[in-house]
Order: structure tokens, then C-alpha cells, then sequence
């Protein structure tokens, strides 16, 4: 990238180098001070962010002001007016067009020698090798299932063999006045998936109070979509971002509101609720933002040790932090449980496999049931499973599942799950 | 770049190569094939191949509503079990929980989902809505005022319902248990 380099003017990376030209007392003995980093940093490393809004804005900002040269950025949404008091790198003139395109064209323009790949689409649309391609992922995204998908495909991806396949996830996330930072290295710490228990729930009113007492206008909002709109419209989908369907909504919570003298049902609130948006704080973003990058310099340059590994932010009643070490959980479904590679003759049948998972030493597992990504194998229960899938004791694993194919086994004697990698003896 | 492979490492929980089944898709597995229901309640699969959406009946064998089968439909989603699976009741039945649309008021359905709670623990759920119904968190209201100020007569109107026909202007589903 040598027209990158050229467009560095004089002292740019002044500050930055204070760090990067001398090791300090915390750095990692194998910190490569001086121009080993810098190019490093300045010439190789690839980094994708995943997210363009509020976080993503700031995160693209900061990575690009630290000296990351190569970045990547996916968003799926387009943008809207109301994004344009936090997501400052667009513009009046630049609603509706994509977050992703707008933000890398913007970061090019105002930081000279950055290129910024942008992917207007979602996460899934890619694939491993793909994802292969970066040292670095970072994370502004406000789905916890696009969260679960990036953190599993990470998981997945680390191959004991390679050590370039473990890809270090740098998860923002902000609500509010709220915010975390954390560094999940896959299958060496917690995962995402680990910690699923300990998301903030968004509030959620009792079904009998939205029906017969409410007091609150989220609670007629609530009545309105929960149960209005499917007893009006029976099987057809509320869709969340269409104006018409939010404009139903507000009439009819604002018609329930007036019933129960309820003030406060706004067609802006009625969007709020049923979107479960929660009010973005810039301040918030811009805290989590700079956290996640920190993270992101420290591992790209070793000039420092990085955070172990979660990192919380409140900011509701003064500002409060606490940062602590998320323990890998045993029975995740993503990172835990074990592997185990079996080897088995292409004669042998789907009920001598199980078979052997119950009475191998090692294995010893209780009436298992197993399938593969694409279809139940086995399952020991409900009757009527058990009695679908029975006809397949019969057949010869090798008509089931391809050589190096993956069967997920389940237990109440396991943890959660164990997984199979099957090969056959030639 | 940080070298985390030579970071010291617990060699067991390092690198394993995991399934490409997802989170939500093993956690139904698991879910579905430890059930530990007892004879009145028992789920059917419309296509045996989906595990996620599926029918619960359930056949109380005590109380006002015995004798009766009640249907529930099951739809769980992708983001399981971080969103509680959604349940419907697929009869019109008088119920002070239930009301005419299908929608039940059970807390873990809602308010108080944990992804710690299990398909299990919805059913069983959904049964003590049969044995102990509770007036206090009303969704039908006319059934909840009627279970508090005349029990004998909610008992009656819960026995004639439960037939099929006509009660204060609306028809009611057959549920006798055949
Ligand atoms: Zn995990």
C-alpha cells in the first residue's frame, strides 16, 4: 500500500509513536518496537468492523486516526434522518443511501491514505473465508443475533492447526447510558454465547396488565400490538419499519390511552416501543467506541496488555466501571462442551455408533441423540421423534454423513453437547 | 499482532473445532429429547423434521378443567433461547388465563423468560394454568370476576364450555378428551 504511505505528512504519528518506538514496563516480550510495529500496524494488519451506526461511526474514526490502514466495514441499513444527531459521519443529503458506503467514502475523504473496503449487506451474506482475510474484528452492532451468528462463525473457524485462524472479537454494545467492551479470543475466553444470561432484558409488562390495567402508554402500545394487531389481522406480520403499520399502532394505542385517561401515547414513543429502541447517548457510544479500539491497538501492536476481558460501563446515576474476567462456561453451546474425532468402518451402522458412545470408557454418555447441521440422525425422545427417525438405526453412518461431517450429540448426561468429526477407515 | 497461541493455555478448552449446528437449533434438541412430561401432556410434530414448531395437548387428570384436551402451538425462533418460545392456545376456551384470541398469561412466557428456563419448564407451566387457575392475573376478565364471586358457577360455566357452544356471547371450542 504505497500510496497510502505517501499521503502521511509531516509528525502525524507523533502521539502514536510515543508508544510504538520504545517497549514500556507491561509490554509483551514479544513487542516489536519501532518500524517492525509500525508496518505492521500501518502496511498489514486488516481489520473489519461490523456495525456503521452509532458505534461504528466512532469506531471507523478512531481506527483510522490511530494509523489502521486497511479496514473493512459491513452495515446492512440505510440511513435515516434520525441517525444524523450521533452518526456523524452523515450528512442531511445522505439519507436513505447505505451507512456503509457513506461512512467509508466519508473516513477516505477526511483521513488521507485509509482505505475503507464498505459491504452494503449483512453479515451472513459472507463466508469463512471471508472473515479469514482480517486479523481483527470489531463489533458496534445493536442485534443480539447478529452477535450470536459473527461470535459463533469465529468460534468455528479456529483451526487447531492454524494458529492464523483464531480471529480476536472486540465486542461493543451501549444502551443508553450503559455500555460494555469486552475481547473474546475464540475458544480461549468466554464467548459471547457464554454470557447470554447476563443481558439486560429489555422490559417487557405482564400480558394480563397490557389487557386489563393499564396505567402506563407503553402499556397501550403494547395492547395494540400484542394483542390488537393479531386478533385485526390475524396471521399477517407487523412490519416494524413500515410507516403505515407503526400509524395503525399509535391510532389505536391512542384510542385505548384515551379509554383508560392515559396521556403520553406519541406516534415517536409508539415507534420507540414496538423497535424497543433505547434512547442512544453519543457520550455512551463514544466511551465504548474508544474502549473497543484501544483493544483493537494494544492487540494489533502488543505495546500493551489488553483488557481480560469484560469491560462494563454505567453511567446512569454518575459514572461507574467495572472491569472483570467472564468466565468460559462449561455447558456453552458454542465454545463449550467437548470434541471428539472418531474413525469408524463405512460399514458400521447408526445404531453401532451409538452403541459405541455408550460403552467406550471415554465416552460413556446415556442415551444420546445426534444430528448433523442439516437433519436429525437420532433422537432418543419424544415418542413421535424417536419413531421418525428410527428407520435410520438401520442405516450405515457413511449414507448420513459425509467424510469430516459434523454430528452434534446431546445427553442429559452431558453438559450440553458433544460434538462427533466422523472419518472412515479406507 | 498479539501471539495467542503461545499464550499458556489450558490445552483442553483451546481449539476445537465445533458444529456448524447453531446455538438455538442444539439447545431445542436438547430441549425436545429431555422432556420429562408425564402422561397428561404430549407435543406432536406436523413435520417431524422441524423441530421448531410443534403442538402441545394437554389432558389435565384433576380439577375443574379434567376431562378436557387442550391444544397449544409452539413456534420457537432462531435467537432461542435468548427469545422465549412463543405459545398460543389454538382453541376458544374459558379460562381466566387465556384469553378469546388464543393468548395465555403465563410469566415465563414473557416478563420473566431466562434462557436458563427450558421448553420443559413452559409446559409444566401451561399445565398449572389447568390445575390452579389464577384469577388475580386475569386475560379473560368475565371468567376471572366469575371464578371470584361465584365458584360454582365458573365451575358450571367451565363444564359447559368445555362441550362446545354458546356462553354470554361467544361460542366456545369442543375439548372433551375422546
Ligand atoms: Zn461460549
Amino acid at each position: 500500500m504505497a500510496a497510502a504511505a505517501s499521503q502521511d505528512w509531516p509528525a502525524r504519528y507523533f502521539h502514536i509513536d510515543q508508544i510504538l518506538d520504545k517497549p514500556g514496563p507491561r509490554t509483551d516480550p514479544a513487542f516489536a518496537a519501532g518500524d517492525g510495529v509500525k508496518d505492521f500496524l500501518r502496511t498489514k494488519a486488516k481489520i473489519l468492523v461490523i456495525g456503521a451506526g452509532g458505534l461504528g461511526c466512532e469506531i471507523l474514526a478512531n481506527l483510522a486516526l490511530t494509523g489502521f490502514k486497511d479496514i473493512h466495514v459491513i452495515d446492512m441499513d440505510t440511513i435515516d434522518i434520525s441517525n444524523l444527531n450521533r452518526q456523524f459521519l452523515f450528512r442531511q443529503k445522505d439519507v436513505g443511501k447505505p451507512k456503509a458506503t457513506v461512512a467509508a467514502e466519508f473516513i477516505m475523504k477526511r483521513v488521507p491514505g485509509v482505505v475503507v473496503t464498505p459491504y452494503f449487506g449483512k453479515i451472513q451474506d459472507k463466508d469463512e473465508d471471508y472473515y479469514m482475510q482480517f486479523n481483527l474484528v470489531i463489533c458496534g452492532l445493536d442485534s443480539v443475533e447478529a452477535r450470536r451468528w459473527i461470535n459463533a462463525t469465529l468460534v468455528n473457524m479456529v483451526d487447531p492447526e492454524n494458529p492464523e485462524s483464531l480471529k480476536p472479537l472486540i465486542d461493543g454494545g451501549t444502551e443508553g447510558f450503559r455500555g460494555q467492551a469486552r475481547v473474546i479470543l475464540p475458544t480461549f475466553t468466554s464467548c459471547y454465547e457464554c454470557s447470554l444470561d447476563m443481558l439486560n432484558k429489555q422490559t417487557q409488562f405482564p400480558i394480563c396488565t397490557i389487557a386489563n390495567t393499564p396505567r402506563l402508554p407503553e402499556h397501550c402500545i403494547e395492547w395494540a400490538s400484542v394483542l390488537e394487531w393479531p386478533r385485526v389481522f390475524g396471521d399477517k406480520k407487523l412490519d416494524n419499519d413500515d410507516p403505515n403499520d407503526i400509524d395503525w399502532l399509535y391510532k389505536t394505542a391512542l384510542k385505548r390511552a384515551r379509554e383508560f385517561r392515559i396521556e403520553g401515547v406519541t406516534w415517536s414513543l409508539t415507534q420507540g416501543v414496538v423497535k424497543n429502541i433505547i434512547p442512544a447517548i453519543a457520550s455512551t457510544n463514544a466511551i465504548i467506541a474508544a474502549a473497543c479500539c484501544n483493544e483493537a491497538f494494544k492487540i494489533a501492536t502488543s505495546s500493551a496488555a489488553f483488557l481480560n476481558n469484560y469491560f462494563m460501563l454505567i453511567g446512569t446515576d454518575g459514572v461507574y466501571s467495572y472491569t472483570f474476567e467472564h468466565e468460559k462456561r462449561q455447558e456453552c453451546p458454542v465454545c463449550g462442551g467437548e470434541a471428539l474425532d472418531l474413525t469408524i468402518s463405512p460399514d458400521t451402522t447408526l445404531e453401532q455408533l451409538i452403541e459405541t458412545l455408550t460403552e467406550r470408557q471415554d465416552i460413556q454418555i446415556k442415551k444420546p441423540s445426534l444430528s448433523t447441521p442439516i437433519q436429525q440422525l437420532y433422537l432418543q425422545a419424544p415418542p413421535q421423534l424417536e419413531a421418525a427417525t428410527r428407520a435410520n438405526l438401520e442405516k450405515k453412518v457413511s449414507e448420513l454423513v459425509s467424510a469430516g461431517g459434523e454430528v452434534t450429540v446431546t445427553a442429559t448426561t452431558l453438559p450440553f453437547s458433544l460434538s462427533l468429526r466422523i472419518s472412515y477407515t479406507t | 499482532m498479539i501471539k495467542i497461541w503461545s499464550m499458556k493455555k489450558n490445552e483442553d478448552a483451546a481449539a476445537k473445532k465445533k458444529p456448524k449446528t447453531s446455538a438455538a437449533q442444539i439447545r431445542v434438541q436438547k430441549d425436545l429429547t429431555e422432556l420429562d412430561l408425564p402422561s397428561t401432556m404430549r407435543t406432536h410434530f406436523p413435520d417431524p423434521a422441524d423441530l421448531l414448531n410443534f403442538t402441545l395437548t394437554i389432558t389435565p387428570d384433576e380439577g375443574m378443567y379434567k376431562g378436557g384436551a387442550f391444544l397449544f402451538s409452539f413456534a420457537i425462533n432462531t435467537n432461542y433461547p435468548h427469545d422465549p418460545p412463543k405459545v398460543k392456545c389454538t382453541q376458544t376456551i374459558y379460562h381466566p388465563n387465556v384469553d378469546l384470541e388464543g393468548n395465555v398469561c403465563l410469566n415465563i412466557l414473557r416478563e420473566d423468560w431466562k434462557p436458563v428456563l427450558n421448553l420443559n419448564s413452559v409446559m409444566v407451566g401451561l399445565q398449572y394454568l389447568f390445575l390452579e387457575p389464577n384469577p388475580d392475573d386475569p386475560l379473560n376478565k368475565e371468567a376471572a370476576l366469575e371464578m371470584t364471586k361465584n365458584r360454582d358457577q365458573f365451575i358450571a360455566n367451565v363444564k359447559q364450555t368445555m362441550k362446545g357452544g354458546y356462553l354470554k356471547g361467544t361460542t366456545y371450542d369442543n375439548v372433551i378428551s375422546r
